[in-house]
């Protein structure tokens, strides 16, 4: 990771009024942005026909803060906490939830590794569906993050391939290839985003400030692997079957307009749970684990089984193995 | 003291004009207008009501934004030898040029903001400091620096000789010289920024070409001039601006020049991906020929590659590029073919297939096709202002109305005025 800026939280130093000691650049514009916000929002409360009730008019000025807020790896604690709370409000006053949004960090020692079985899996889909209920995807568009290939014996090529077959499955001589975010090493994905609003976690996860993002797609331009996702619409999940355990980089609510993608559900990972996909797979197909510890499930698939990646050509080193029996 | 003149005598420029002046800009208006109501309904909506997708991600506003760059840095073509070189032919189209180069970075920087729906409220998040500029790593963040850059460039050297001769002073070469060499380094920059862009990621071969950045200057430099030629001859046909027969062959000469690296480098293009086909060519081959039923840029292409050919082909025959009968229309149809080659043929075709392999084509929606019709009027518009605004001046018929009567204390007076007003007239920068 080159970018180290994010990783100090800033505005934490030696507490007295601003008028006190001298405010550093960075400082100064940021207190010029609030200030703008806060005359923005004294402006929309004081407009009697934007908003009709309390409600409503807490609901404008919390989405005007949207604006204005920092990076998230510029917050400082304070900071974290006080996003949440005001995202965790604005899904009760939007929908009417309640939600619980984690910032848990990566746990040390820990490099998340991912690796599929094409022997076992049988084209059943469940992971998708899971995927979908877990992660909080657009019903309406029918977002999924994951992709299973239907292949034809003998053929490793995803061209020849069908992702959206109908039929029953398994399909008498074919295999089934599953895809999603690989969460590569070296992910071109990252550097390619003009404001920094994805970059990876030290647990290897690649994550996405969804209120950071432009819009742009250059990261989705630049996935070889398709496996990001783009909010074309305001997301729809009725509010009976959202998820309400959730993570400010995971599967909180999206808005119209941000990329996301898959995290290896970080909300379940990173409390020691397994992604929905894997909990999901009635074949046993997948296995997720860490890679830095010797004594984990994939790191013994991966030494004892024969494998391969997806366009391995490419450097990009994917935490995603395929294996076969 | 002489800018509330400038600007008066801009105004009055540019809102007096014959019937055919106000129905041009009426009409640039009511397209602005289309335009408008269909970026409404894109930011009510979203995105979904464009035909873009999770698979082709980009559509038309990015094929546009990479067209248009390419007609902004070809306006390096007039400026080097205008200002550089001190070619007598070029210093009357110089500042025409820039005028179109302006225009056309307005044009892309309404693009990038039609695309990037966070981009009219988040649009501080790409500048340094306060927001997060990702620079030096970001292709984007280059573009977005080089597209600003460029603009205040071309607005700001044009400003200040115009300005200059409104107040009936020779521009001083020490105040605007350094910042033409910068903007002619930077006008080639801009347009190979803009191809690494698609060229660098290796998940899209049809792009990972190392052979992208020369082939966009390449069609840029076709594109650009063509489009110049086309301005100059109607500016020459329309008004007492005088533009010498020696502008248009030099101009069409470096047309014609470009227009053939570009059509060497399709075919090493085109020879690389069908000799003998790789996995590399498969998104060229949906291009030019179609995968199984998925057919729909194969005409496009074809169309644009036969006008290239026919444009390249009429302006390589001496006697048809000096005739202007054959020069315009072989221009229009170069400008044509180069738009439908880097437009629809670049852009698209490098997210079919996606890069597991599945094929989804893409057609624009009529939200698309109104926020661009509405793009390229804003474009036409504010470049007919700026021509509006620079030919009086040029011509010497606006002035500050303060040169004649010289405020008390100032020493010149005023035949020197005139005859310094009258040194400059047949030839600017000398």
């Amino acid at each position: 990771m080159s970018d180290e800026r994010g990783a100090k939280p800033g505005g934490s130093q030696d507490p007295g009024t601003l008028l006190e000691r001298p405010a550093s650049r960075r400082e100064a514009l940021g207190l010029l942005l609030t200030g703008l916000a806060a005359g923005a929002r004294a402006i929309a409360a004081c407009n009697p026909l934007s908003a009709a009730t309390p409600e409503e008019r807490e609901l404008e000025l919390l989405e005007w803060e949207e604006f204005t807020q920092k990076h998230y790896r510029r917050m400082t604690e304070e900071e974290r906490a006080e996003t949440i709370a005001r995202l965790e409000r604005l899904a009760k006053l939007r929908h009417n939830q309640d939600v619980t949004i984690e910032t848990t960090d990566a746990q040390p020692g820990v490099v998340f590794g991912y690796a599929f079985n094409i022997s076992k899996c049988k084209g059943y889909r469940r992971c998708v569906e899971a995927c979908i209920n877990e992660n909080n995807l657009d019903r309406r568009a029918d977002t999924q993050y994951i992709r299973i290939f239907e292949l034809e014996n003998g053929v490793v090529d995803l061209e020849e391939g069908d992702a959206t077959y109908q039929h029953e499955v398994p399909l008498e001589g074919h295999f089934y290839l599953g895809t999603q975010c690989f969460q590569c090493a070296n992910p071109p994905c990252v550097p390619v985003c003009p404001v920094g609003a994805t970059w990876q976690e030290p647990d290897g996860i690649v994550v996405i400030d969804y209120n950071w993002c432009v819009g742009c797609r250059a990261c989705m331009a630049a996935c070889p692997y398709w496996a990001r996702r783009f909010n074309w619409a305001a997301p729809d999940v009725p509010p009976q079957e959202v998820n309400p355990v959730q993570h400010y980089l995971g599967n909180r609510a999206r808005k119209a307009g941000c990329v996301e993608k898959c995290t290896f559900c970080i909300q379940r990972t990173r409390k020691g749970r397994l992604p929905a996909c894997v909990e999901a797979c009635p074949t046993g197909a997948r296995v997720f684990g860490n890679l830095l510890d010797p004594d984990s499930e994939i790191r013994w698939v991966l030494a004892h089984k024969p494998l391969f990646r997806l366009k391995e050509e490419l450097g990009t080193e994917p935490r995603f193995w395929y294996f076969t029996d | 003291m002489h800018l509330r003149p400038f600007l008066a005598s801009a105004l009055r420029s540019v809102t007096t004009g014959g019937r055919g002046y106000h129905l041009w800009m009426g009409s640039l208006t009511a397209v602005m207008l289309l335009g408008a109501y269909g970026y409404a309904v894109q930011v009510r909506e979203g995105l979904a009501v464009t035909g873009m997708n999770d698979h082709v991600s980009w559509g038309l506003y990015i094929s546009n934004m990479a067209f248009l760059v390419g007609v902004a840095a070809a306006a390096v073509i007039l400026v080097l030898p205008a200002y550089v070189l001190h070619d007598v032919d070029f210093s009357r189209a110089v500042l025409i040029a820039e005028g179109v180069a302006v225009s056309a970075l307005i044009m892309c920087l309404a693009f990038v903001t039609a695309n990037s729906p966070g981009l009219p409220f988040k649009w501080w998040r790409l500048t340094p400091v306060i927001g997060l500029l990702n620079w030096p790593h970001s292709m984007l963040a280059w573009d977005v620096i080089m597209l600003n850059g460029y603009l205040v460039l071309n607005l700001a050297i044009p400003f200040y000789i115009l300005y200059s001769h409104y107040r009936g002073r020779e521009p001083a070469r020490k105040k605007y010289v350094p910042f033409v060499y910068v903007s002619v380094m930077w006008a080639v920059s801009i347009h190979l920024v803009t191809a690494f862009l698609f060229a660098g990621p290796p998940a899209r071969p049809f792009w990972n070409s190392p052979l992208l950045g020369p082939r966009f200057l390449a069609s840029a430099f076709t594109a650009g001039p063509a489009f110049m030629i086309l301005l100059l001859g109607f500016i020459r046909s329309h008004s007492r601006y005088p533009i010498p027969d020696a502008a248009f062959s030099k101009l069409a000469t470096a047309t014609t020049i470009a227009a053939q690296v570009n059509l060497v480098m399709l075919l090493s293009e085109l020879v690389y991906e069908f000799y003998l086909p790789t996995r590399h060519g498969v998104s060229a081959r949906y291009l030019f020929f179609g995968l199984n039923e998925h057919r729909a840029l194969v005409p496009w292409i074809r169309t644009g590659i036969a006008l290239n050919v026919l444009a390249t082909v009429t302006l390589m025959i001496h006697p048809l590029r000096r005739n202007p009968r054959w020069l315009m229309p072989a221009c229009a149809l170069l400008f044509a073919g180069i738009w439908v080659e880097k437009g629809i043929g670049l852009v698209l075709p490098g997210f079919v297939p996606s890069p597991l392999g599945e094929v989804v084509e893409y057609a624009p929606t009529w939200v698309e096709l109104c926020v661009t019709a509405g793009i390229w009027a804003l474009g036409f518009f504010v470049l007919t202002i700026l021509v509006r605004v620079a030919l009086p001046i040029e011509l010497g018929d606006e002035r500050s109305p303060y040169l004649e009567q010289p405020a008390a204390g100032r020493v010149t007076r005023p035949r020197e005025a005139r005859l310094r007003q009258e040194a400059f007239r047949p030839v600017r920068t000398r």
